[in-house]
């Protein structure tokens, strides 16, 4: 047996226009708890799909214990003992612990369901693991932390030799996490290597062995976590001068308040106050499911709050769906394009309209020319590259349908507009242009609210950022004050307060 | 309306329907003689008029993504109301008309509260009122046939404008009304839309919920003046007019090439497909097919329109991930 469980060299993946990841080589030795962190973008997801056959590398080979493979597949990930726990977790909720773990791989007797051997391998698995769970209760009545547990339980019932674990903490809370670092522990005592993917690097401090940096899609280096700290990782994760790829803006002159958040409760908020000043660009920071989309859906009408006020020019704002705040001028670049923000299978110019179409309408019936017009406008105004009007959105690329839900909200005419993740999944190139853009609307007077999970376009970007955590404000920063460890510490500000919900789960499922 | 599918398998789609409706022309010529007489072409746009009318509200359901079982239902639920209106009631023949209109808008209406509101899957929710409508027609005649209408009442089904049966007239401005309300004006937009990624649409600040209760509204107004229309040619209200009514409807559309998942579909198609299960009704009935093997045939077309819809989405759809991953 060598040390090398997993070896991976010179993996390559290229997408049209991006290179995922160049030429990565990184080794995992048996039996370690292997980190892998970067910023979003780096390449993580793009590493651990080529080994769990998801996607197949450009170029490259994969090497599983001492097995050679160009490209996995997940059958033969599976096969050779790889395990992948993704942020979704895959678990069918209507069906007990014991049907999910054996879901695909039921022990039969005969042509009849074994149940009683199924309950006492679940049972000698997870006294085997010290998970304290019935294996008949229903996935549906545990909390996540539990059916994170079950996920892992039913990963190493199917021999798993590597585990993969993409995130797995992102939506627990502190001492549920707690609870899976010791089961983490126990795994890594009887041998399974655990490949491990976090934001929060504090937590690496406590489980990993080593850590992995990627950045941009290049591998940087592998360090032992117990020789390195904090500060180290960030610095090799962001590496690079921030302030070079922004356009330059004018500071905001204004301190009028145009958006004064009071109190705001509801869709996973708990008390976020904070204020939008005229002409300026707040950058919302924070780690996902932070609060700031969730904060986004509130504004724009799109979900309800539970109580607190939102005051918009002036006046108390009672946004109830997208058409008040279509009305009210505010507009809402989402952060799935595909999913929200355009229509792929219309045609462009039908797109952009969409929103006012009653105003360029009489009598319900659509004014043609004025449309052809608006569309034209916005469409040589934002350079949207298509040879045709008529084309359909989905034949687009990403940075030209962003373009074309950029229009769609602009011809809006809104005054304040608020982008969610305004470049993801988009070229360099189309990047800068939107960035371009944000400037012109900045100087025509607009007030922008920027979401993004991307540090340094954040920090290039705002006047202004707002950090939120698991529902709350937890920083705010003047531009003079930007850095992003201090970002990254604020986002990653954890509250305690929910461990009693799991101590109460606890109490009823033993 | 040019868009909705430009590239060349679309070019194909649109005119092989086409292609396959002037075969079975070609084919019933040669097999029945007189088929192509002009009575005999009268006759069939006469016959299909109704199921034209109604096809126009099912696909603007089948647009947005629902699907409306519950249309033979009321079109039975409505002859028969129609009918004690006329013969029973004695109502004039314009408020008699008109109550059955505003009946069936405000049934429409509630099957997409239930649907919008309550979350009832469409499929169950017209489901249930398709067994609600017949039962209620059944209670109310006891399942007798109702007649005895006044004589000018026979106009609307039976009458002509010169050679052109009075119901293909009518046939005719509904589909150039849902030609326009699909082309013309921002509701047609908004059916596409909402048909499309009907969450898309909210987030672009369309009223989703209330468009949605409009056109079951609408589907339902339709199927009501095909119903009023049943009862004026055939001259008696029965609670079987509408057996099997929903099937033709829908089968018409899809074979018209309206996607059963919404978003996609073009009148100009749906007037294909309803011509071209008149033409097998009409056609199969001249070469001695009976009824029950045309229902086995049409069982069997229905399945292959909608294979077909979906073979394409789903090749189109592959095409997009490899685009995307490649």
């Amino acid at each position: 047996m060598s040390e090398t469980i997993l070896e991976l060299k010179d993996v390559t993946k290229v997408y049209p226009g991006v290179v995922a990841l160049n030429s990565v080589s990184i080794h995992v030795r048996r039996g370690e708890v292997h980190a892998l962190v970067g910023e979003n973008g780096a390449g993580k997801s793009t590493l651990i799909k080529t080994v769990s056959g998801a996607i197949e590398p450009t170029d490259g080979t994969i090497i599983v214990d001492g097995k050679e493979f160009r490209s996995m597949t997940p059958s033969l990930s599976k096969e050779n003992g790889i395990g992948v726990i993704y942020q979704e977790l895959n678990l069918v909720e209507e069906l007990s612990v014991v049907d999910n773990i054996f879901l695909g791989e039921y022990i039969l007797n005969g042509i009849v369901l074994d149940r009683g051997k199924m309950q006492k391998k679940a049972r000698d698995l997870f006294e085997k693991l010290n998970i304290k769970i019935d294996p008949n209760a229903l996935i549906c009545d545990l909390s996540v932390g539990y059916k994170q547990m079950v996920v892992i339980a039913k990963a190493v019932s199917q021999n798993t030799k590597i585990l993969i674990m993409d995130e797995p903490s992102a939506a627990l809370t502190t001492s549920e996490s707690e609870a899976m670092f010791q089961l983490i522990a126990t795994l890594k005592k009887s041998g399974v290597t655990i490949v491990y993917i976090s934001h929060r690097l504090e937590e690496l401090f406590q489980i990993a062995d080593r850590a992995t940096v990627l950045r941009d899609g290049n591998y940087i280096d592998t360090v032992d976590i117990d020789k390195t700290n904090k500060a180290e990782l960030v610095k090799l994760m962001i590496g690079r001068d921030l302030d070079e790829t922004y356009p330059e803006r004018s500071e905001p002159q204004t301190e009028e308040v145009i958006l004064d958040i009071r109190h705001l409760c509801g869709n996973g908020l708990r008390d976020v106050s904070l204020q939008v000043k005229k002409g300026e660009v707040l950058g919302l920071g924070g780690l996902i499911g932070s609060g700031r989309t969730e904060l986004a859906e509130i504004l724009f009408g799109a979900a309800k709050k539970d109580s607190g006020q939102i005051i918009f020019k002036g006046q108390e704002s009672h946004v109830k769906c997208p058409t008040d705040a279509i009305d009210q001028k505010i507009a809402l670049i989402p952060e799935d394009r595909k999913l929200h923000g355009a229509l792929l299978h219309l045609p462009i110019d039908e797109n952009i309209t969409m929103p006012i179409l009653k105003r360029i309408s009489r009598f319900s019936v659509i004014n043609r020319g004025l449309e052809k017009q608006t569309v034209d406008k916005y469409i040589s105004a934002l350079r949207i590259k298509t040879p045709s009007v008529t084309q359909l959105v989905k034949n687009l690329s990403g940075g030209n349908q962003q373009k074309v839900v950029l229009a769609k909200w602009l011809s809006t005419d809104p005054d304040l507009i608020i982008f969610d993740e305004p470049t993801r999944g988009i070229d360099v190139g189309a990047k800068h242009e939107i960035y371009q853009i944000i400037n012109d609307l900045v100087a025509e007077g607009k007030t922008l609210i920027m979401i993004s999970s991307e540090m340094p376009e954040l920090i290039g970007m705002a006047d202004r950022i707002v950090v939120l955590s698991e529902g709350r404000v937890t920083g705010e920063l003047k531009r003079e004050e930007f850095d992003q460890e201090k970002i990254l510490k604020f986002a990653s500000t954890i509250d305690d307060s929910e461990n009693n919900d799991v101590a109460e789960n606890k109490e009823r499922l033993q | 309306m040019n868009y909705k599918d430009s590239s060349i398998g679309g070019f194909l789609k649109k005119y092989a329907i086409l292609l396959v409706l002037i075969a079975l022309i070609i084919f019933f010529c040669v097999r029945a003689p007189g088929f192509t007489t002009l009575g005999n072409l009268f006759n069939i746009a006469r016959q299909v008029s109704t199921m034209g009318i109604a096809a126009v509200g099912c696909m603007f359901v089948l647009l947005i993504g629902g699907i409306d079982l519950s249309i033979g239902s009321l079109v039975a639920f409505i002859n028969i109301v129609c009918a004690v209106f006329l013969a029973r009631l004695k109502l004039n023949i314009p408020t008699a008309v008109i109550i059955c209109l505003l009946l069936a808008v405000g049934i429409g209406a509630l099957i997409g509260v239930l649907v919008t509101k309550l979350h009832i899957p469409p499929f169950i929710a017209t489901l249930a009122f398709m067994s609600i409508l017949s039962g209620v027609a059944l209670t109310i005649c006891k399942g007798l046939p109702i007649s005895g209408f006044p004589t000018a009442f026979k106009i609307l089904g039976q009458g002509y404008v010169g050679i052109v049966p009075v119901p293909v007239i009518i046939m005719i401005v509904v589909f150039a009304i849902g030609a326009f309300i699909l082309n013309k004006t921002i509701y047609g937009r908004y059916f596409y839309a909402i048909g499309g990624n009907e969450e898309a649409a909210r987030l672009s600040g369309i009223k989703v919920q209330r468009i949605k209760i409009a056109i079951y509204a609408l589907s339902s107004l339709f199927a009501a003046i095909a119903a009023i229309l049943l009862l004026s040619r055939l001259n008696s209200g029965s609670p079987q007019t509408g057996d099997g009514f929903e099937f033709n409807v829908i089968t018409a559309c899809v074979v018209g090439g309206v996607s059963i998942s919404g978003g996609s579909g073009r009148i100009s198609g749906v007037i294909i497909g309803v011509l071209i299960m008149g033409v097998l009704s009409a056609g199969l009935i001249m070469i001695n097919v009976n009824e029950f093997i045309q229902m086995i045939i049409k069982g069997i077309i229905l399945c292959i329109a909608v294979g077909v819809d979906y073979a394409q989405k789903n090749s189109k759809k592959r095409k997009i991930l490899t685009n995307q991953t490649a």
